[in-house]
């Protein structure tokens, strides 16, 4: 029993960090060994729910009483795999885990249209395989092991895209496209991590930044931040290392794009976080000179250009992928600022566009539904063909321009409000001036929608249920969160503070 | 009927060994170099060997496609599962210790050759997809399709 005492007896609820991982990553191999069309789907539905139900318990606990840690394979930290969750982990956990559980019951009939039958049962592997990378990109306090489930999660993701290809054959090139800059940013980033491996010899986390707050940088190591930068920006979008996203979302089946939008981009925000902040500290000059004289100019550029662009799309699902890019940009901004209120505004947008896009991408593949296509020559007067859906898909335009009482006023009020506290008022200006372009787009969806006659011979008739509550689940969210701001302020609040003042500091 | 005669002469004779050996650097992974990964790709090399030499449906009698689909799965169960099986145990994910909890270094030897056998079961069945994929590959698509 003595062997028993240094391996501590356990609960369940200590293994939790772990579970939310394990249990849709054993639920995605065991929907092939089955390979039942039939219970792929109740399969992923159950496991996605308790990582769902896990990542609500760890924000409360983390919330509640500070930083977690699980060793894995019982290997204490820096020489095992450590899982480490902060807030800034507990929440970007709980904005993944819950888009991917809102959007399966959403995906049954979606794919039914979208996708041939017989690839069903793979396309709920692959969906799952990048749930559970995404979550392990997000949960992991391991430098390496976040690049293991960034693959996880890409090459998952370059499938799910690529499934699109009955409704347009452009899949797949978009996902070919997707895979060779996807696999250039993991190469970059990888090629940074070898950096900080070779100048500090360990990988975890916390470790590096020990290492770099006692040694301090060497030109090493800023290679390696250059390197994990462009890596991450190809990941996240941002803003002229986007160009592999505007056809992965618009070609990717529906479903598809509703979950990637909300989560895939975020969580390479994410990683980016976790080195700006907790690996390598901004207060070191390069990385001062990076974020000043690189991230915020092309923040301020997605901002514009990506919304000019938006704003002349004529397909609608193409408009909302350009306008992920431009709210890249605000939240870029954000971190950019470099303080606790920006960083605040950074996490907070993170989650509010996340629910804010999912939402949009599951209205246009509700009228996909119906329509056919998501071109606004298509999707004419479907406001008065698909009132529920349309009036889900204003709501959530309306949090994607910032209207007050969504969820989108209350991350671009506190983007503004953190670049007024350091006397940026042309940033502010920026802020609201982007939100015009954002207006112009919205609006000339609800025009298409509302302001013009339906096709001749279309009659009312909505979407399957099963599409449309999983849609004002996400509709519902972005008024939700855009009145009651308690959770998603603290949780940004706090993983602000954790992020800037200290990783390890929690530790115990 | 009986062109390259010495080729399959040789292969028939070959594809025996080559499994041995795939299982010896599987089980002396321990000692030398070697593990699931390695003995994976030698295990598959015996199979698309066979392919080769006596075509895809020949092969595909012995390890049908949707074995190996089915194999690359379970690989995957058993490495996960081994780690769920200590969990259950009451230790951490993938606590080899927990195996043999008074001795936790045999409890490492059982661990890990669990869970190299499930890389070996999942490398050999994505070699062999892999090799069904190409081999079985339709012919590209026409220009009338797109």
């Amino acid at each position: 029993m003595s062997a028993q005492a240094l391996h501590t007896a356990r609960t369940l609820s200590d293994h939790l960090p772990v579970l939310i991982i394990i249990i849709p990553f054993l639920a995605a191999p065991l929907t092939v060994l089955i390979g039942s069309r039939r219970l792929a789907w109740p399969i992923a539905f159950g496991a996605a729910l308790s990582s769902f139900v896990i990542s609500v318990l760890l924000l409360l606990r983390v919330l509640d009483s500070g930083v977690i840690s699980y060793a894995i394979g019982g290997w204490l930290p820096p020489i095992g795999i450590e899982y480490r969750i902060d807030a800034a982990n507990a929440f970007v956990l709980l904005l993944v885990s819950a888009i991917g559980t809102i959007v399966l019951p959403y995906t049954i009939q979606s794919i039914k249209s979208e996708i041939p039958e017989r690839h069903h049962t793979l396309f709920y592997t692959m969906y799952l395989l990048c749930f559970t990378g995404l979550l392990g990109v997000v949960v992991t306090g391991d430098a390496f092991n976040v690049f293991v489930f960034l693959e996880v999660s890409s090459l998952s993701t370059y499938v799910l895209v690529a499934m699109g290809a009955q409704t347009d054959k452009r899949a797949l090139t978009a996902a070919y496209d997707y895979l060779v800059m996807g696999t250039t940013g993991a190469t970059f980033f990888v090629i940074g991590i070898g950096f900080i491996y070779a100048a500090t010899g360990t990988l975890n986390m916390a470790d590096i930044a020990l290492y770099i707050q006692v040694h301090g940088t060497n030109r090493t190591l800023e290679t390696a931040f250059a390197f994990i930068m462009v890596g991450m920006g190809l990941k996240a979008a941002v803003y002229p290392l986007h160009l592999w996203l505007p056809n992965a979302y618009t070609y990717a089946p529906s479903a598809v794009t509703s979950f990637i939008a909300g989560t895939a981009t975020k969580v390479a925000i994410y990683v980016l976080l976790r080195f700006m902040f907790t690996i390598f500290q901004p207060d070191f000059l390069f990385e001062m000179h990076a974020v000043r004289w690189v991230m915020m100019p092309l923040a301020i550029l997605a901002m514009f250009a990506a919304s000019l662009i938006a704003v002349f799309q004529s397909d609608f699902k193409r408009m909302l992928a350009y306008s992920s890019i431009a709210q890249i940009g605000y939240i870029l901004l954000g971190i950019g600022l470099l303080s606790t209120t920006g960083l605040t505004a950074a996490i907070v947008h993170l989650f509010n566009h996340g629910i804010t896009k999912a939402a949009l991408f599951m209205g246009v593949g509700a009228l996909v539904l119906r329509s056919g296509s998501s071109f606004y020559a298509k999707i004419e007067g479907m406001g008065k063909v698909m009132p529920f859906t349309s009036f889900a898909i204003v709501i959530a335009g309306l949090s994607l321009i910032g209207v007050p009482g969504t969820a989108g006023f209350i991350s671009k009020w506190v983007l503004v409000q953190a670049a007024i506290e350091q006397g940026y008022w042309p940033l502010a200006l920026a802020i609201v001036g982007s939100s015009l372009l954002a207006i112009i787009y919205v609006w000339r969806v609800i025009e298409t929608l509302y302001m013009k006659q339906p096709a001749d011979g279309w009659v009312k008739q909505e979407a399957p249920l099963t599409m449309l509550v999983p849609l004002w689940i996400m509709a519902g969210a972005t008024v939700w969160f855009g009145i009651d701001t308690e959770l998603t302020m603290t949780a940004a609040r706090t993983a602000a503070d954790g992020l800037l003042h200290g990783f390890m500091a929690g530790g115990q | 009927m009986h062109h390259h005669l010495i080729l399959r002469v040789v292969t028939k004779i070959l594809v025996a060994p080559i499994i041995l050996f795939a299982l010896y650097v599987q089980f002396h992974g321990d000692f030398s170099p070697g593990g699931g990964f390695q003995a994976g790709v030698l295990m598959a090399v015996a199979f698309i060997l066979y392919g080769i030499v006596f075509g895809l449906e020949t092969v595909q009698a012995v390890m049908p496609a949707w074995l190996a689909h089915k194999m690359m799965a379970a690989g995957v169960m058993i490495y996960a599962g081994t780690g769920v099986v200590s969990l259950l145990l009451g230790y951490n994910f993938l606590d080899y210790g927990s195996f043999s909890p008074h001795h936790p270094s045999h409890g490492q030897h059982w661990g890990i050759f669990s869970v190299e056998f499930g890389v070996l079961i999942t490398v050999t069945g994505v070699m062999v997809s892999i090799y069904y994929a190409f081999a079985a590959r339709r012919p590209a698509i026409s220009n009338e399709e797109w």
